[in-house]
């Protein structure tokens, strides 16, 4: 007995009292409240200030007026479309940019600025911006309204937030404006992560630019791009600073509601229906799901497979370092 | 041949990219059709760049411009690059309403501070659980851990605010700072850059001399993930600064409010017309961001760039 205590001093304990302080807080603030979204969803617990609630005859009630509400309809279509609207052009912009960076070609100078500058505007607190892009259109004297009559472009001053599709078109273009320069230095340091050798290859075999971007620089940037389309379409499904604070009531016709606005607005305002919004939170909960499952079933051979060979290097290494000091 | 002794030197590869792309322009005037293309693409690009600089910095120009116009000048001409003399008067009637710069920013830098704190301490001892040590739950909780991030944190709210009134902490500053103890992104980052900057040696060497392991946490591995602490910890400040969804729910009385909320208050019917003031308020709540974002910006950018490499 004493021999093998001597021997052998097991440390794994540390592992699990390392964890607690994660696990804790994770049970209490996020595990809990999301079984307790799910439980209100079933119920009539709604006013403000409310906290008790009985269980609905039909638990699916909240679920079925919320799918038929019209208003929720609109939100699910507007925050997939201001999604969509940013993220292609954002993904495209970032693409033709880290592409130009990395390029020897071109050798562009001033790189570390035009990053810094790019990059500046997804620091800024969203409300700010939101607020700062809602005074920029003002109507009926606005910076850009000042610029457009000024030049002549138009003859008198537009109210732009009265206009469905450039309320719209603010929101995607602020997000887009937001995010380019983020996926653009990600996708600059997976280029740069890529293996120059094959590059090199693809000189002697005489690819051209374009080639050797559609055949070795997209190909191999495949897991970055997804993660970067994951990311973002969770950030994207869940918007709410900006639709919410950059026309007054979610523009015209409900142009700009989302459906985190939908929620905040379901819950937090006029009548309190929290059980109702709790089952909006629960349909975009499951919708978010399976699109990332989708996304991730895409990913998973080649970045899995990585993962798993890395984790059993640094077992075996620490089982041999391990194994010394044992000796 | 120089540089194909380089090329098998892997230690000297960013050498060699640089050798590379010399040699290469020197090569270039062999084909001369090639020559001039790259001179009118990269005036286009340059111009591209040059276009983008200015949309990303035009909209804050002309927010601080502004700051300093009167509402009737703003009125006559909204688009100007000329700074005005207003902005005291500017101030006086941004203060005089409901709008408290400097009681947003205390809340905010409370909060912020606090969390990041939390956040970097226990997301590196979170990630220390999982590299150093071999526990049977080791590869199912970083599992966890994975799928965690992907937890739309809006979704969860109607029930963390039930369960935060219920035990009756709306307005206090503690449910919008614990949870961060619990940064499931981070914790990953942490991983990423503890496996190979961590050595067991060192850890070995620590229990040799009788350390135990909390002490040695917090003594040896702490300084040695400072680079990934501080990285973390400017884009976890930044992202509790610029929360505006749970503050705006758990936190209702005026003295409580943090700056993103403060900035909502702008877009009220109070301050409907005086448009200098609320530029104003808008560059001051953007103006702690501008000088952290100045400072910090080469850690910054490195960070993303750390992030995004997820293989």
């Amino acid at each position: 007995m004493k021999k093998r205590r001597k021997k052998k001093i097991s440390y794994a304990k540390y592992g699990y009292i390392f964890s607690i302080p994660f696990v804790v807080t994770f049970a209490l603030f996020t595990l809990y409240p999301i079984i307790y979204t799910i439980i209100i969803g079933f119920t009539d617990l709604k006013g403000l200030g409310a906290v008790s609630f009985n269980f609905l005859d039909d638990p699916f009630q909240n679920y079925k007026t919320i799918l038929e509400s019209q208003s929720f309809k609109t939100a699910l279509g507007n925050t997939f479309r201001l999604w969509g609207w940013n993220f292609l052009p954002q993904i495209l912009l970032a693409l033709f940019l880290a592409a130009i960076f990395t390029s020897r070609r071109h050798k562009i100078k001033g790189q570390g600025f035009f990053k810094v500058v790019f990059y500046m505007p997804n620091i800024i607190t969203a409300a700010t911006v939101a607020l700062l892009f809602g005074s920029l259109f003002g109507y009926p004297m606005g910076p850009i309204n000042d610029l457009l009559v000024s030049l002549g472009i138009f003859d008198e001053p537009y109210f732009f937030m009265q206009d469905k599709s450039v309320a719209r078109g603010v929101v995607s273009f602020i997000q887009f404006w937001m995010w380019y320069g983020n996926t653009m230095i990600i996708l600059i340091s997976g280029i740069l992560g890529i293996n120059p050798d094959i590059y090199e290859a693809a000189d002697i075999d005489g690819a051209s630019g374009w080639q050797k971007f559609f055949y070795v620089t997209l190909p191999n940037l495949r897991t970055i791009l997804i993660y970067t389309l994951v990311t973002s379409l969770i950030g994207g499904l869940q918007m709410f600073d900006i639709p919410q604070l950059l026309v007054a009531k979610s523009g015209p016709d409900n142009a700009t509601l989302t459906t985190s606005c939908f929620i905040y607005n379901q819950a937090f305002s006029g009548s309190y229906m929290y059980n109702r919004a709790s089952a909006a939170s629960m349909i975009m909960f499951v919708i978010i799901a399976i699109l990332s499952v989708i996304v991730f079933y895409l990913l998973q051979d080649r970045s899995e497979v990585a993962e798993r060979k890395q984790m059993k290097k640094v077992e075996k290494e620490l089982r041999q370092k391990a194994k010394k000091v044992g000796v | 041949m120089a540089k194909k002794n380089l090329k098998e030197n892997p230690v000297q590869k960013k050498m060699d990219d640089v050798m590379d792309t010399k040699m290469s322009a020197i090569v270039v005037p062999v084909k001369t059709k090639k020559d001039k293309k790259p001179h009118i693409s990269r005036f286009l690009i340059y111009t591209l760049c040059i276009i983008l600089t200015l949309l990303s910095i035009m909209p804050f120009l002309i927010m601080v411009v502004n700051a300093t116009r009167s509402t009737t000048e703003i009125q006559q001409h909204a688009l100007s690059l000329i700074p005005s003399k207003y902005l005291l008067n500017n101030f006086k009637i941004l203060t005089g309403k409901s709008f408290n710069p400097l009681l947003g920013f205390m809340n905010s830098m409370i909060i912020s501070t606090c969390s990041t704190l939390c956040t970097v301490y226990f997301s590196t001892l979170t990630a220390y659980a999982l590299v150093v040590y071999e526990w049977k739950l080791r590869k199912p909780f970083f599992t966890f851990i994975m799928a965690v991030m992907m937890i739309p944190s809006q979704l969860v709210s109607i029930g963390f605010y039930q369960f935060i009134y219920k035990i009756h902490l709306t307005n206090n500053f503690l449910p919008l700072i614990l949870p961060s103890i619990a940064a499931p992104t981070c914790v990953f980052f942490m991983r990423q850059f503890m496996i190979p900057s961590l050595h067991i040696d060192v850890i070995n060497s620590a229990r040799i001399d009788g350390s135990g392991e909390f002490y040695t946490f917090n003594r040896i591995v702490l300084p040695i993930m400072k680079p990934a602490i501080a990285t973390q910890a400017i884009f976890s400040f930044v992202a509790s600064w610029n929360n505006l969804f749970l503050p705006m729910i758990l936190l209702t009385r005026q003295d409580k409010y943090t700056m993103p909320i403060m900035v909502s208050l702008l877009k009220g019917d109070i301050y409907k017309t005086e448009y200098g003031s609320v530029y104003l308020g808008l560059t001051l709540t953007v103006l702690p961001l501008f000088v952290v974002y100045f400072l910090l910006s080469k850690y910054i950018i490195a960070g993303v760039a750390l992030g995004g490499v997820k293989e």
